[in-house]
């Protein structure tokens, strides 16, 4: 149980698919111009990427190496299909806005990440925890980063239509909803993870987890805050 | 050979499964689906239509023009032709093509416009959605407007910094009217239980 729970744990935080494996990036930069989206976005992939996992999981043995990758995308590609038809069926007004990104999920490199790296090795229990905690991981990210560029770049808040928080006073920045404005907060967002989790670790004594493949000869993160 | 034919069972099965559990997901959703697309066209034709005490979409008059099949949804009062909408498009917007809904009146004046499906930018060519831009449309009649946007010397105010989106929705509603005009007696017909 304890091992379940540091798999799911792990996506949270440690080993967010967004702000360090930073992977995803396409739906990612794409749908996050409001909160409303990334939360449906986050949510679709989320499903899918349990189910592929407890699929590929389950019949991880049977599978032979050399045709493991088309196999995985049959499986990922068939629960995406189900997530678009029933979305469109029974939520028609998300599917509006998130229609064109729903295939999309096919290629998230997230799931295909997870199939490959973890549900290709490990027992049912422990991917569906993975596949929740990484989902979970991925819809923090998403909104978060909503988040700021909805604040930013419309002045408000909206959440299904009923819940508008209005910035009093403020003038939006549009570019933040555009593509340019996608990088712009996705950097920002990345650097303030990396230095709180730099901080973090030099509190702890230890030393900073440098994300993967970063250049130490160009990056001053670990000096920050010391 | 015997591990050639592993690799092909094995794909095999996985997608035989994967096809099974789609048609059946298809036969379950397809009839919301459908519902849904009606229940928003029906919603979009209300949005626009002059009052009616009918189902426009039960009294809809189909016309073949140059190949293309329109589809004008009438409205009645006490049984009398009271106005129509019709769907119409322009392929020529900053994103895409933009689908709108259009509403005439039964004396021909443009009762209203919905934007049905757009690409345009969020912030920017998103606004031909707003009110402030839709409602220009409101009461025009065609032959006393000048199909354009202000820029280019018509009548309609385009959005800041959005012309091409602007273009693109004065450019559908102008031809949609003129497919319009031309068939409108027999709608007009239509309407009176041809």
């Amino acid at each position: 149980m304890t091992r379940a729970w540091s798999e799911f744990v792990k996506g949270l935080w440690e080993e967010n698919p967004i702000f360090r494996l930073v992977l995803g990036m396409c739906p990612t930069l794409a749908v996050t111009t409001s909160v409303e989206n990334s939360l449906g976005m986050g949510v679709a992939s989320t499903f899918v990427l349990v189910c592929s996992n407890i699929v590929i999981s389950s019949v991880r043995s049977l599978i032979p190496a050399k045709v493991r990758i088309p196999c995985f995308i049959v499986v990922i590609a068939t629960f995406v299909t189900i997530v678009d038809l029933l979305m469109n069926g029974f939520a028609h007004d998300l599917h509006q806005s998130l229609g064109l990104f729903i295939p999309l999920i096919v290629v998230n490199c997230v799931i295909l990440g997870r199939a490959e790296a973890f549900a290709s090795k490990h027992p049912i229990a422990l991917s569906i925890a993975d596949g929740v905690g990484m989902g979970a991981g991925f819809t923090l990210g998403l909104c978060a980063l909503g988040a700021t560029r909805e604040i930013l770049g419309a002045g408000s808040l909206t959440i299904w239509g009923d819940l508008k928080v209005a910035v009093a006073g403020y003038e939006p920045m549009v570019l933040m909803i555009l593509a340019p404005g996608g990088f712009l907060a996705l950097g920002c967002l990345l650097a303030l993870m990396n230095h709180i989790q730099a901080v973090n670790a030099r509190r702890r004594g230890k030393q900073a987890p440098l994300p993967p493949n970063l250049d130490c000869r160009h990056c001053v993160i670990c000096k920050w805050g010391a | 050979m015997k591990e050639i034919i592993r690799l092909v069972g094995v794909l095999c099965v996985i997608c035989a499964v994967a096809g099974a559990l789609l048609a059946s997901v298809h036969r379950i959703t397809q009839a919301p689906i459908e519902a849904a697309a009606k229940a928003e066209t029906v919603a979009a034709v209300r949005d626009v239509l002059p009052e009616s005490d009918n189902d426009p979409v039960a009294d809809a008059v189909a016309v073949e023009h140059h190949g293309a099949e329109w589809t004008f949804y009438v409205a009645k009062r006490n049984g009398a032709f009271n106005g129509a909408a019709f769907e119409t498009a322009s392929p020529e917007g900053y994103g895409g093509g933009i689908s709108v809904m259009v509403g005439v009146r039964a004396d021909g004046a443009v009762n209203g416009i919905a934007i049905l499906q757009h690409h345009e930018t969020p912030g920017l060519g998103a606004h031909i959605e707003g009110e402030p831009f839709r409602g220009q449309f409101e009461g025009r009649r065609p032959d006393a407007t000048q199909w354009a946007v202000r820029k280019d010397g018509g009548d309609i105010d385009q959005i800041t910094a959005a012309t091409i989106s602007s273009r693109a929705v004065v450019d559908a509603v102008e031809r949609g009217l003129d497919v319009y005009q031309q068939y409108a007696r027999m709608i007009r017909a239509g309407g009176e239980q041809w």
